[in-house]
């Protein structure tokens, strides 16, 4: 299983995203993390915004926002927008791809 | 520079940020598309509302650029206002002069000003995930303001989305 985290510099909550994947996965499977630096590279990599889990390419929360350096809305599992994911709903979410 | 402004709401009603009575003036740089100014909205809605009997100005505005950010255009904005999203008027600030006038670095990010300009500047609060702050920095800002008092703690650093400039 390949996990990357795509991430633009200009929002701030990568670490947190970070932090959460690698509690979600725990020690033994490595993290890839890319950063995205233009808007050339975030069309030329289906960027939706920040940040951004692919495990084996595809996208952990499917989205329909078109590529851009922004950052990316989550819903927790209350209703709450988050600049992360749900810690629960991504634990589920890399359950069901593993 | 002057921090004076006149800033259309939704509506193209000229706003300014002066009134006859306003004791304090809370100017929030926010916008749609955030995560971070979606997340603190209904704690600065409830400020917005708390005091507004209080003798506070509530404006809220939008700097981003519309054009590259679409759910940040004015037709977004008016959406937002039209389905009762918001506490207070949110204005356009297309040009963005006013965010460069007043520092804005990020959605949100929140001044509080009185007859001797800005006494307060930063985060709502400590945590954007944790609504039971509620806006606390914010709320003692304004109070200590209404009370005379200098403000404790004047300044606290934004946290949020950089404003999306042209």
């Amino acid at each position: 299983m390949e996990v990357e985290l795509l991430y633009w510099e200009g929002c701030p909550s990568h670490p947190q995203a970070l932090a959460d994947l690698r509690a979600a996965l725990g020690p033994d499977v490595p993290v890839t993390v890319r950063a995205i630096e233009s808007e050339e590279q975030a069309i030329a990599e289906r960027f939706p915004g920040s940040p951004t889990i692919r495990v084996d390419g595809a996208d952990l929360f499917p989205s329909d926002d078109p590529p851009a350096l922004t950052c990316r809305v989550y819903r927790l599992a209350d209703g709450r927008f988050s600049p992360t994911p749900d810690p629960g709903l991504l634990r589920e979410a890399l359950s069901g791809v593993r | 520079m002057s921090l004076a402004f006149t800033l259309p709401d939704t509506d193209g009603n000229p706003t300014p940020l002066h009134v006859d009575g306003a004791r304090a003036a809370v100017v929030v740089f926010t916008c749609n598309h955030c995560p971070y100014a979606l997340a603190w909205h209904d704690r600065l809605q409830a400020v917005a509302r708390d005091y507004a009997d209080r003798g506070v100005r509530f404006l809220q505005i939008n700097p981003n650029d519309g054009a590259k950010y679409p759910r940040d255009s004015f037709e977004a904005m008016k959406a937002r206002v039209d389905a009762g999203e918001f506490a207070s008027p949110y204005l356009h600030d297309a040009t963005q002069e006013v965010a460069r006038a007043w520092g804005a670095k990020t959605t949100p990010h929140v001044f509080v000003t009185d007859a001797t300009g800005v006494v307060y500047e930063g985060a709502p609060d400590a945590d954007h995930n944790d609504p039971s702050l509620n806006a606390g920095w914010l709320r003692a800002a304004l109070d200590d303001v209404l009370a005379g008092r200098p403000v404790a703690n004047p300044s606290t650093t934004p946290v949020g989305c950089s404003v999306k400039w042209k």
